[in-house]
Parts: structure tokens; C-alpha cells; sequence
């Protein structure tokens, strides 16, 4: 194992919210067999009073979700200089089989835990709790990702052997490699250009019709989730060969690295928080709740100008980069 | 937004007022945190500061160094190997070094003599590190006398000192003339210590260091990158394993933290139950007191890092010098440079902020669900 104080605060951070969104696991069972908003019996408010302590439990164990993530990818980034053949955060994440799932299960992590930190808002916006049960239904969901995520950590960082023989990013985006990467690597710009930038549009005139007329709401939520993959696979594509001015070199990893100007660092905070709050904007303007009437549209509107202004800025910053870039393909 | 934003203004102006009122049971606790976040930071920033330290000092070692191995044990090269690799694909230069301990009994300490590929001295003139030079009270002009191979003493003239920049590379160094070195340890013409190999092509190292192990079986091949490894796996041990200790008494801190969370008093309870009576609701209580727990974290975490900094880049660390430098006579005095980043601000708030917030949760829940009724009747 490598003892890297990151990794520890990572192992440490991880086993924390395991243990605190597993126990909030164990209330939401026993919420969603209890929970009775009518009857004003002891044992309900009982519940009702737990259920303070629980949301605080969650909410703290959720808002370090982007944090942890960020730092889990640096932290992988730094480590490559202790594995034969690595050169990037791919290198180190390969080094061992858990590296991969575990930033898989992290990026579900981030986005599960900005929905749920979204209906935890809107639920405590309406006066009579309305959207407890399908807070709780997530966290069933949630408490299991965070008992696996930290699972994985610890398979992950124990599991490093130091001079261990890895590969670098080309065995996963390079022409030889298979798999999703590979296939989001060989995709044609002339295929993968147009896709972006007719995603991008759509999901910004979405948001702006949302803020400006109050409609197409739901719709702005649904674009904003499929324009997170298209962009992940126009970064592989097109985006990152662009930046590095070299056709076959695709790895969005390496976009992290200081000889690239830290270019990952700019783009991929304002793709997540972009997408997160654009989903985020999407489930307020469901809300169907009567006490939610007023409410639901403020948030929905405050998270679509979010989303919007954060697309725009990643749009801005990817046209900037491809304007730039010495390179002609 | 803005009425969000009025409402958090007032819950943290009237937090301040609650922690200001009952000053010295916070203190207590500010101080513990203070010291916890302090420990934790010194060992953070002090271990990154020497790795860096040792990367920029690897910088300009050769790509590779080759060794002669006898019976497993490092022995002299000679000659005939160098020639051996003469020639070399992608090897630029081939240079025999000339370096090796001493132990000296007036010091109690190894030194290191060497024979530097530019401007050694003259034969009986020395340059010295700045630990040796203050260890023998030696100054330029001086006189250093020590006993070679067979016991005779031999007097060197301190020539000057060595750049005490790089101090951490050269603090137990002598720099002597070549015929000096020879003549000290008796090692005969033709002989060196080991080999160093200049590779332009950074690419190229490993492939290298394959083929010069080919024309030269009995030799250990080191290489620049792997002597970086080897230092940064030594230091984020050493560091791990100090931190690893440390979180007992975080620990402790998270154990202290929730008892005075759960202590309240029968006046702050009274408050709290006024408060309730007066129109706040569980969340407000529960937002205060959170916000409560938020300035005492931050304002902790921020006083504990500025403390290390300057334990670390203004005291030489003395906490932890033994522990992260490793053992040593002859230590080395050097200004680290100051540096931060992300990665380390983020870890160390993760290991100190969460676990004080995880561990008041469940008190400050309790006393946030007060009922003011029965609290009022007390």
C-alpha cells in the first residue's frame, strides 16, 4: 500500500460516509414502513425528530462528494510516478483491478448525492415534507454506493504495490485498445463535433426557454444528463487530441497534467456542475407537490441559471481550446 | 437568494454571540483543535516540502549509475568496465566517480569524501559542507586533520565552504583532489567508485540500462527515475505512518469534541427552549448550532495550518525532524521552500474538519429537538 496522506484522508472519508449513509440506510427502511404524515402518534414524531438528525447525517456525507472525487483523480494523477509505465491517472487506476470501478462508482456517487441534496431542499421547502418518501427511496440507493465506494477504495489503495508494471493511457484510448474508451477514441470528428455542439445548443436553449418562459423545464433536466456522456466522449475524441496538438493522443486523464495547462481542471468542474445542476433544475420543475407551488420554480430557476451559465462557460472554454490548438486533423 | 442569504447572516451573527458568551469552555476545545490540525499539517506540509527537496536534487544526478557488484556487495570499477561501455548507443558520456565514508571519531559521524567532475581543490585543500564546517568549528584557512586507511593523520586546508543552498545534499560533504582521495583510502589508479552515464534520450534509459547489464552482468544498474521513486515512497512512508499514529489522537479530539457537544447546560438549554417558544424551528436551532461547530472548525483549521507553516518553514520543523529526515549526526540546516496545493489542503481538511463535524451531529440533534414545553418547566 502507498501512504499517501491524500489517500488516507480518502480512506478515511469514505469509511465515514459508509458508515453514516449506511446507518441513514437502515432509518430509510424503517421510514418507509413507519412513515405515517397523518397520524400524530408518539412513534411519528418520533420519526419526524430523526429524521432532522438523519438529513444533517446525509447532507454532510454528500457535500464532499465533488471534493473527494477531484482529490481521488489527483491523488491517482500524483501517483503515477511509482508505477513502471504509467504516465497519467489511467496508469495508476490501472494498476490493480479495483482503480477503474472505484471512479466509476464515485462519478454515480456525485450525481446520486446532488439529486438527493436537491430533493432534500425541495422537501424542505413545502410545508408538509412531501417529497420524504422519494428522499428516502434514494437513499436506499445511495447507501449501498457508498458501502461499495469505500469497499473499493480500500481493495484499491491496499492493493498498490509500489514498482509495479502498469500501462499507460495508450493500452486504453490508443487504436489497439477496446472497450467503451476505445470506441468514444475512434469516433470521427466529423461525427463527434456536430454531436456536442448540437447537444450543447439544445440543452442551453432548453434552459433559456425554462428561465424565460417557464417551460420545457423536465426537458432541460433530460438534456443536460445526455449531453454529460456525448461530452465525456467528445473530450476523448476530438477535444483532448486538439489540446495535446497530437491526433493519436486521446487520454482525457492527461488533461490534469500541468503540461497540458491544466486544461482538465477547467473543463471537467464546469461539465459536472453544469450537468448536476442541470438534472438538478429537471427534478425541481417535476415537482408536482401543491405546497411546492411557489418554491419548486424559484429553485428550479436558480439551478437552471447555474447549469446554464456553468455549459456556457465549458462551451466557451472547449471552442477557446480548439482555437487555439496548432493542430489540423 | 438574498433572503437565504439574511437568514444565514443571522444565524451566524447570533452563533457568534453564542460562542463568544461562553468563551472559555470554547477555548478549550478551539486549543485542542488548534493543536490536533497543527500536528497533522506540520507532518503534511513537512513531508511534501522534502520530497520536493529530493526531486529537485535528482534533477541533476545521472540518468543512470552503474555498480560493481562482488559477491552482492558494491565493489571498486575498473577500469576495463568503463571502456566497456564506451561507444554505447544513446549513451552521451561515461565518467568513472570517485566518492566514499569516513567515519570521524571527533564528530562521532560519517562523512562523505568526493571527488567532484569540476572544480575539485587543489591536492591538500578541502571544501566543506556547512554541518561539518560547524561541527569542527572550521572556517577557510583552516586546518581539518583526519586519519586515512592506515591510521596516519592527514591535514587538508579548508579551501572553502560548499553552497549552502543545496544543504541538504552536501551538509557531511568534503570535497578533496583526486590524488588525495586515491592517496586517503588507497585506492589504486584506474579504480572508481562506480559509474555514471549521461543518456540524452530520457526514452531511452531503460533500454539502456538492458544493454549496459548485457555487456556487464556483474554490475547493479540504478536509474535516475527509480532513485526518485525510491525517495518518494520513502518519505510518503515515513509520512503515512506518523499520520497513521496521529489519528489516535484525532480520535481522542472527536471524543472530546462530542462530550462537550453533549454537555449542555441547564441555561443553554433554557435558551434553546426560549428560542423554540419564540417561533424557530428544529432546523433553525439545528442551522445555528451547525454554524456554531462551522466557525469553531474553520477558524481552528486555519489557525493550525498557519501554525504548522511556520513550524515547518520558518522553525525547521524540530517536532519531526528525527522521524521525516531520518537519523542523522551531521543534520543538515535548510530552508524549505513554502508550497501548497490542492491535493494537501483537501486531504488535511477532510481528516480534521469531518470527523469533529461527524462527531457533534448527534448532540447538536439532540439539543435542537428540545422540547421547549418540558425545557421551560425545568
Amino acid at each position: 500500500m502507498i501512504l499517501q496522506p491524500a489517500a488516507l484522508a480518502l480512506l478515511f472519508a469514505a469509511s465515514l460516509n459508509a458508515l453514516l449513509l449506511g446507518a441513514a440506510g437502515l432509518f430509510a427502511l424503517h421510514l418507509l414502513a413507519r412513515w405515517r404524515p397523518e397520524a400524530g402518534g408518539e412513534a411519528q414524531i418520533g420519526l419526524e425528530r430523526r429524521t432532522h438528525l438523519v438529513s444533517s447525517v446525509v447532507a454532510l456525507s454528500l457535500w464532499p462528494a465533488l471534493p473527494l472525487l477531484a482529490l481521488f483523480v489527483h491523488t491517482a494523477d500524483a501517483s503515477a510516478p511509482f508505477f513502471t509505465g504509467a504516465m497519467c491517472a489511467v496508469g495508476s487506476l490501472k494498476a490493480n483491478a479495483w482503480g477503474l470501478p472505484a471512479l466509476g462508482l464515485m462519478l454515480a456517487g456525485f450525481f446520486l448525492a446532488t439529486a438527493w441534496l436537491v430533493l432534500h431542499r425541495l422537501d424542505a421547502l413545502g410545508s408538509d415534507r412531501p417529497l420524504i418518501r422519494a428522499k428516502y427511496r434514494l437513499l436506499l440507493v445511495l447507501a449501498p454506493v457508498a458501502l461499495a465506494q469505500a469497499a473499493l477504495l480500500w481493495l484499491y489503495f491496499l492493493g498498490l504495490r509500489p514498482a509495479l508494471i502498469t500501462s499507460c493511457c495508450g493500452s486504453l484510448f490508443g487504436p489497439a485498445a477496446t472497450g467503451v474508451a476505445a470506441q468514444f477514441a475512434a469516433m470521427p470528428e466529423a461525427l463527434a463535433r456536430p454531436l456536442l455542439f448540437l447537444a450543447l445548443v439544445a440543452t442551453l436553449g432548453a434552459g433559456a426557454t425554462y428561465l424565460y418562459g417557464g417551460r420545457l423545464g423536465k426537458t432541460f433536466g433530460l438534456l443536460a444528463a445526455l449531453h454529460f456522456p456525448l461530452a465525456l466522449a467528445a473530450i476523448v475524441a476530438f477535444i483532448a487530441p486538439y489540446i495535446y496538438e497530437q491526433p493519436n493522443h486521446h487520454c482525457p486523464f492527461c488533461l490534469l497534467q500541468a503540461e497540458h495547462g491544466h486544461a482538465g481542471w477547467v473543463l471537467y468542474p464546469l461539465l459536472f456542475l453544469g450537468t448536476a445542476a442541470g438534472v438538478g433544475a429537471g427534478l425541481a420543475a417535476a415537482a408536482r407537490a401543491g405546497s411546492l407551488k411557489a418554491e419548486a420554480p424559484r429553485l428550479a430557476a436558480t439551478l437552471a441559471r447555474l447549469s446554464v451559465a456553468a455549459l456556457a462557460a465549458f462551451g466557451a472554454a472547449v471552442v477557446a481550446y480548439l482555437g487555439r490548438s496548432n493542430l489540423v486533423m | 437568494m438574498n433572503a437565504w442569504i439574511e437568514r444565514q447572516r443571522g444565524l451566524i451573527d447570533f452563533a457568534v454571540a453564542n460562542l463568544d458568551r461562553r468563551r472559555g469552555r470554547n477555548l478549550g476545545l478551539f486549543l485542542a483543535y488548534v493543536l490536533v490540525v497543527f500536528l497533522l499539517a506540520s507532518v503534511v506540509l513537512y513531508g511534501d516540502a522534502l520530497r520536493r527537496e529530493a526531486r529537485q536534487l535528482l534533477a541533476d544526478a545521472p540518468e543512470l549509475v552503474v555498480q560493481r557488484l562482488t559477491a552482492g556487495r558494491h565493489d571498486l570499477m575498473p577500469a576495463d568496465w568503463a571502456a566497456r561501455l564506451e561507444g554505447l548507443r544513446g549513451v552521451t558520456r561515461v565518467q568513472g566517480r570517485l566518492w566514499g565514508y569516513h567515519y570521524d571519531p571527533a564528530v562521532a559521524a560519517n562523512l562523505t569524501l568526493l571527488v567532484p567532475a569540476e572544480g575539485a581543490p587543489e591536492p591538500g585543500r578541502a571544501r566543506l559542507g556547512a554541518a561539518l564546517a560547524r561541527s569542527h568549528g572550521l572556517g577557510p584557512g583552516d586546518v581539518l586533520s583526519l586519519r586515512d586507511h592506515v591510521g596516519q593523520a592527514r591535514a587538508f586546508i579548508v579551501d572553502g565552504l560548499l553552497d549552502t543552498a543545496s544543504e541538504l545534499a552536501n551538509a557531511d560533504l568534503l570535497w578533496v583532489s583526486e590524488a588525495d582521495f586515491r592517496a586517503f583510502f588507497g585506492i589504486a589508479p584506474g579504480l572508481h567508485t562506480d559509474l555514471a552515464l549521461s543518456v540524452a534520450n530520457p526514452r531511452e534509459v531503460r533500454k539502456v540500462a538492458e544493454k549496459v547489464l548485457e555487456r556487464l552482468p556483474g554490475a547493479r544498474v540504478i536509474s535516475r527515475e527509480e532513485m526518485g521513486r525510491t525517495y518518494d515512497a520513502a518519505f510518503h512512508w515515513r509520512q503515512g505512518l506518523l499520520l497513521t499514529m496521529l489519528s489516535l489522537i484525532l480520535l481522542a479530539f472527536a471524543f472530546l469534541a462530542w462530550d462537550k457537544a453533549s454537555g449542555l447546560s441547564a441555561e443553554e438549554r433554557r435558551e434553546i427552549g426560549i428560542l423554540k417558544a419564540l417561533g424557530w424551528d428544529t432546523e433553525d436551532v439545528l442551522r445555528m448550532k451547525l454554524w456554531e461547530g462551522a466557525l469553531v472548525s474553520v477558524s481552528a483549521f486555519l489557525a493550525g495550518y498557519l501554525l504548522a507553516w511556520l513550524h515547518v518553514f520558518h522553525a525547521h520543523a524540530p517536532l519531526f525532524t528525527a522521524v521525516l529526515k531520518g537519523w542523522s549526526v551531521l543534520y543538515p540546516r535548510f530552508a524549505l521552500r513554502p508550497e501548497a496545493d490542492f491535493a494537501q489542503l483537501a486531504a488535511l481538511a477532510l481528516l480534521t474538519v469531518l470527523p469533529y463535524v461527524a462527531a457533534t451531529l448527534v448532540p447538536v440533534w439532540r439539543a435542537a429537538t428540545l422540547d421547549p414545553d418540558e425545557v421551560m418547566r425545568e
